[in-house]
C-alpha cells in the first residue's frame, strides 16, 4: 500500500486504537499511572525471565555440571534425565508399560464420558466406575494369576501416583457425598446428626491432620494382622476428606430443587429412593456441576499433601530428585518447581475451563 | 372439610413395614447398631493393639520435659520445658502466623479484586493472570518455591540484599527491632487519651450533621486529636520507642528482629495463595451491587469516592463477608502446611515432633484436630449470628 493511499485513509482508524488506549490505558491520571507501573514492571521482568528459562537454559547435559556454571539459566536437562522418575516413580523400569496402559485407558475412558453425543453413555460410566478401577488395580499391583507380577505400592510414585490419589478421591467422594448430604436433609434425627457431626468435623480440620490420623490410628483400629497398606492409609483420609466437601457441594444441588419436583414424585406414587434416583438427584447434579468441578481442584491439587505420610507423589518426588548429588545446584530448585507448576496448573486451568463452560450451558439451559 | 377426614378416617393403616414411621425407626435403630458395632470393633482392637504395643493412651506426658528445640517462639521456651508448654509454642505460632496471613492476604486481595474491575484494561489483564496463576497452583508447591528456590537460595549475610535497615538473606529477613523507650507508658497513656477524644469527637461530629446537615472535617480532627498528646507525651518524656539495629557480626546478623525465612516463606505463601480467593470473592461482591444503585449515587451529586465509601462498599460487604471468613478459615487450616519447610506451628510441633517422641498417637491426633474444630467452630457460630443480623436488618 503506498503512502499516498495510507494517508487518504480515513483518520477514524487510527483514532480507534488512539481511542481504545486513551479509554482502556489512560483514562485519567490514576489509571495512566497504573499502565506506566505495569509496562514497566514487563519491561523490567520479561527479559530477565526470557533469559532464564529459554535462552541461557540448558536444554541438554549428562549431569548438573553445565548447569552449575555461572550464568546458566533454568536446567531442562534435569527435567529430561529424571523424566521416567517424575512419572513412574521407582516403579521397575521393565514394568512401567503396565503403568502406560492403565493411564491410556483411563484417559481414553474419561473422554468417551465427557464427549457429549458419544454412543452407550451408561456403558461408558459403568466402565470407568466399575471396570476399570478393577482393571487398573490388576494391572498396577499385580495379578499372579493374570501373570503379572506383583509391584508393592511402596514402589509406586510419581505423576501416576498424583493422578491415582486424585481418582481414588473423585470417585468414592461423589457417592459418599450424595449420601452424606441426603444424610443431613434427612427427616431422621439420628441420621441426620451423624452426617452433620462427620461433614462438619472433617471441614473443620485441616487435610493434614486427617492424613496424619489415617496414618497412625488407621493400623490401630484393625486387628494388627490387616494392618493397612501404607498407601491405602493416606487414600481413605483422601477419600473421606474430599466426601465431606462433595456433601456440601451436592446439599446446595438438592436445595435448589423446587419442591414442586418431590410433590410431583410423591403424587406419581414413587418411593423415596426412586424419587430421589429419578427426579431429584439427576437435577440436583446437574446444577451443581461447576461446583463439583471446583472441588475436583481443590482435591487435585490437595493430593500433593500426601507426601506428609510418605507417599512419593509427583511433587515430591521432584522435591527428591532435586537433591540428587549429581544435579543438585542453584538453579534445580527453580526449574523444578516450575516445571511442577506446569503441569498442575495445565490440569487445573483445564478443569476450570470446564467448569465454566458447564456453567455457561446450564445458564443457557435454564434461560431458554 | 368433612369429606378430609372421612377419607383419612377410613384409610388403613399401613403394614409396619409400609409405615414411613417404622422403617425410619427401623433404619436408624441399623444405622446405630451398625456404626455402634464398628466404633465398639475398633476401640477393643486400638485398645489391644495399644496395650501390645505400649503406646500411651492418656495426657501423662503432658508434664515432663519435652527435650527438642524450637525454632521460633512467642514465649520463653527451651528443651527444658514440658511437652504442654511445647504445645502452647505451637498453637501461638499457628495463630501468629493466621494473623499476619489474614491482614496481607486482605489487603492484596482486594486491591487485585478491585484491579480486576478496573476500567484500565492493562490492570483488569494483570489481575485476572495473578488470579488465574495462583489459584491453579498447589499451595504446597508455592510454599516449596517460597522456600527452597527463593529464600534459601538468597545470598549469605555478607552479601544480604539491604534496603535501608532491613537485611535479606538466607538466614531470614533482619530489621530493627523496636524496644519500650523512656516515654513509653506515657504514651500508652497519651494513646489511650487521644483515641477516646477522637471517639467523642466522631460522635460529636455525627450530632451536628444531623442537627445542621453540615459535616464538620471528621477525619482530619480526630488524627489531630490522637497525635498531639502522643506528641506532648514524647516531648515530655522522651521518645515512646528506640529501635535496635540488626548487625553484621562475623558470619550472622546479632541484635534486632529476626523473621525466619520458613516464617517468611509460609506467610508470603500463604497470603498471596489466600488473596487470589479473595479477590474473586470481593469481585463478585461489587458486581452483586445493582448498577441503578451507582447511577443514583452520582444522581444524588456524590462524588466517586463518598458513592463507593457509602453506597457500594457497605451493599458490597454484605455479599463478600460470609465467603471472606471462610476463606479466613482456609488460611488458618493452610498454615498447617508449615510441617513441610519446617516451621514450627501447631501441626510440626504438636502432631510431629512430639507424636514421635512420645508415641502418644490417640490424644495428640485428637488435640490437635479439636483445636482446629473448636476455631472452625467458633467462626461458624459468629458467622451465622452475623447474617442472621443482617437478615433480622433487611437485605
Amino acid at each position: 500500500m503506498s503512502d499516498a493511499r495510507l494517508a487518504e485513509l480515513p483518520p477514524q482508524a487510527r483514532r480507534g486504537a488512539l481511542g481504545w488506549a486513551r479509554a482502556h490505558l489512560f483514562g485519567g491520571w490514576a489509571s495512566s499511572l497504573t499502565t506506566l507501573c505495569l509496562v514497566g514492571l514487563v519491561v523490567w521482568l520479561a527479559p530477565g525471565l526470557l533469559r532464564y528459562l529459554i535462552i541461557d537454559a540448558v536444554w541438554s547435559a549428562a549431569d548438573g555440571g553445565a548447569c552449575r556454571a555461572a550464568g546458566a539459566g533454568a536446567c531442562w536437562a534435569f527435567i529430561g534425565a529424571k523424566w521416567p522418575f517424575f512419572v513412574y516413580g521407582p516403579y521397575p523400569p521393565e514394568l512401567r508399560w503396565r503403568v502406560d496402559l492403565t493411564m491410556a485407558l483411563g484417559a481414553a475412558l474419561v473422554a468417551w464420558n465427557l464427549w457429549r453425543g458419544a454412543p452407550r453413555k451408561g456403558l461408558a460410566a459403568l466402565a470407568l466406575l466399575v471396570a476399570y478401577p478393577i482393571a487398573g488395580f490388576a494391572l498396577l499391583y499385580g495379578a499372579p494369576f493374570l501373570g503379572l507380577a506383583i509391584v508393592p505400592t511402596a514402589q509406586w510414585g510419581g505423576v501416576f501416583l498424583s493422578l491415582l490419589v486424585a481418582a481414588v478421591g473423585i470417585v468414592f467422594s461423589l457417592p459418599l457425598g450424595v449420601l452424606l448430604a441426603l444424610g443431613r436433609r434427612s427427616k431422621l434425627p439420628i441420621v441426620r446428626m451423624a452426617s452433620v457431626g462427620f461433614i462438619e468435623i472433617v471441614r473443620g480440620v485441616p487435610l493434614i491432620t486427617v492424613l496424619f490420623m489415617a496414618n497412625v490410628m488407621l493400623p490401630l483400629f484393625v486387628p494388627e494382622q490387616w494392618s493397612p497398606d501404607r498407601l491405602l492409609r493416606p487414600l481413605v483420609g483422601v477419600a473421606l476428606f474430599a466426601s465431606a466437601y462433595m456433601a456440601e457441594v451436592v446439599r446446595a444441588g438438592l436445595q435448589a430443587i423446587p419442591k414442586g419436583q418431590i410433590e410431583g414424585a410423591q403424587a406419581l406414587g414413587l418411593s423415596p429412593w426412586r424419587m430421589q434416583r429419578h427426579v431429584v438427584l439427576p437435577q440436583a447434579l446437574a446444577l451443581v456441576i461447576p461446583n463439583i468441578v471446583n472441588t475436583f481442584i481443590g482435591l487435585f491439587k490437595d493430593t500433593t499433601l500426601v507426601a506428609a505420610v510418605g507417599a512419593l507423589d509427583f511433587l515430591r518426588a521432584i522435591d527428591v530428585a532435586r537433591l540428587d548429588p549429581a544435579w543438585a545446584g542453584p538453579t534445580i530448585a527453580t526449574t523444578g518447581y516450575v516445571f511442577a507448576g506446569l503441569f498442575y496448573f495445565v490440569f487445573c486451568f483445564a478443569m476450570s475451563r470446564y467448569s465454566l463452560g458447564v456453567e455457561r450451558r446450564l445458564a443457557r439451559a435454564s434461560a431458554r | 372439610m368433612p369429606s378430609g377426614s372421612a377419607v383419612s378416617a377410613q384409610a388403613p393403616r399401613p403394614r409396619p413395614w409400609r409405615d414411613p414411621r417404622w422403617r425410619g425407626l427401623a433404619a436408624q435403630a441399623l444405622l446405630v447398631v451398625v456404626v455402634g458395632g464398628l466404633l465398639f470393633l475398633a476401640f477393643t482392637a486400638a485398645r489391644d493393639n495399644m496395650r501390645a504395643r505400649g503406646i500411651p493412651v492418656d495426657f501423662g506426658f503432658w508434664p515432663q520435659p519435652s527435650g527438642f528445640e524450637v525454632s521460633q517462639s512467642l514465649i520463653s521456651y527451651s528443651a527444658a520445658s514440658s511437652y504442654g508448654r511445647a504445645f502452647t509454642v505451637g498453637l501461638l505460632n499457628t495463630l501468629l502466623v493466621a494473623a499476619i496471613g489474614i491482614a496481607l492476604a486482605s489487603v492484596i486481595g482486594f486491591v487485585i479484586g478491585l484491579m480486576r474491575l478496573s476500567s484500565n484494561w492493562l490492570a483488569s489483564r494483570f489481575a485476572g493472570a495473578y488470579v488465574e496463576t495462583l489459584r491453579n497452583l498447589p499451595l504446597l508447591l508455592q510454599l516449596l518455591f517460597w522456600y527452597n528456590a527463593v529464600l534459601k537460595a538468597l545470598p549469605g549475610p555478607r552479601q544480604s540484599l539491604q534496603a535501608g535497615p532491613v537485611y535479606l538473606n538466607n538466614r531470614g529477613l533482619f530489621a530493627p527491632e523496636p524496644l519500650a523507650g523512656a516515654g513509653a507508658d506515657a504514651a500508652l497513656i497519651a494513646l489511650a487519651a487521644g483515641l477516646s477524644l477522637a471517639f467523642v469527637w466522631v460522635f460529636v461530629a455525627r450530632g451536628m450533621q444531623a442537627r445542621t446537615g453540615r459535616r464538620p472535617p471528621v477525619v482530619l480532627v480526630a488524627l489531630g486529636l490522637v497525635a498531639a498528646p502522643l506528641l506532648v507525651a514524647a516531648l515530655m518524656f522522651g521518645a515512646p520507642l528506640h529501635f535496635q539495629p540488626a548487625q553484621l557480626k562475623g558470619f550472622n546478623f546479632v541484635g534486632g528482629l529476626r523473621l525466619t525465612p520458613e516464617f517468611v516463606a509460609l506467610v508470603i505463601g500463604l497470603s498471596t495463595y489466600t488473596a487470589s480467593f479473595i479477590a474473586e470473592i470481593v469481585r463478585a461482591g461489587v458486581l452483586a451491587v445493582p448498577k441503578g444503585q451507582r447511577e443514583a449515587a452520582e444522581a444524588l451529586g456524590l462524588s466517586h469516592a463518598q458513592s463507593l465509601r457509602l453506597v457500594i462498599a457497605p451493599q458490597a460487604m454484605r455479599v463478600i463477608i460470609p465467603p471472606l471468613t471462610s476463606q479466613y478459615l482456609n488460611l488458618t487450616k493452610n498454615s498447617s502446611l508449615a510441617v513441610f519447610i519446617s516451621f514450627p506451628d501447631l501441626v510440626q510441633v504438636f502432631m510431629g515432633t512430639v507424636l514421635n517422641q512420645t508415641g502418644a498417637a490417640v490424644p495428640i491426633v485428637a488435640t490437635t484436630m479439636a483445636v482446629y474444630l473448636v476455631i472452625s467452630l467458633a467462626v461458624s457460630f459468629a458467622m451465622n449470628a452475623y447474617n442472621r443480623r443482617l437478615a433480622r436488618h433487611g437485605g
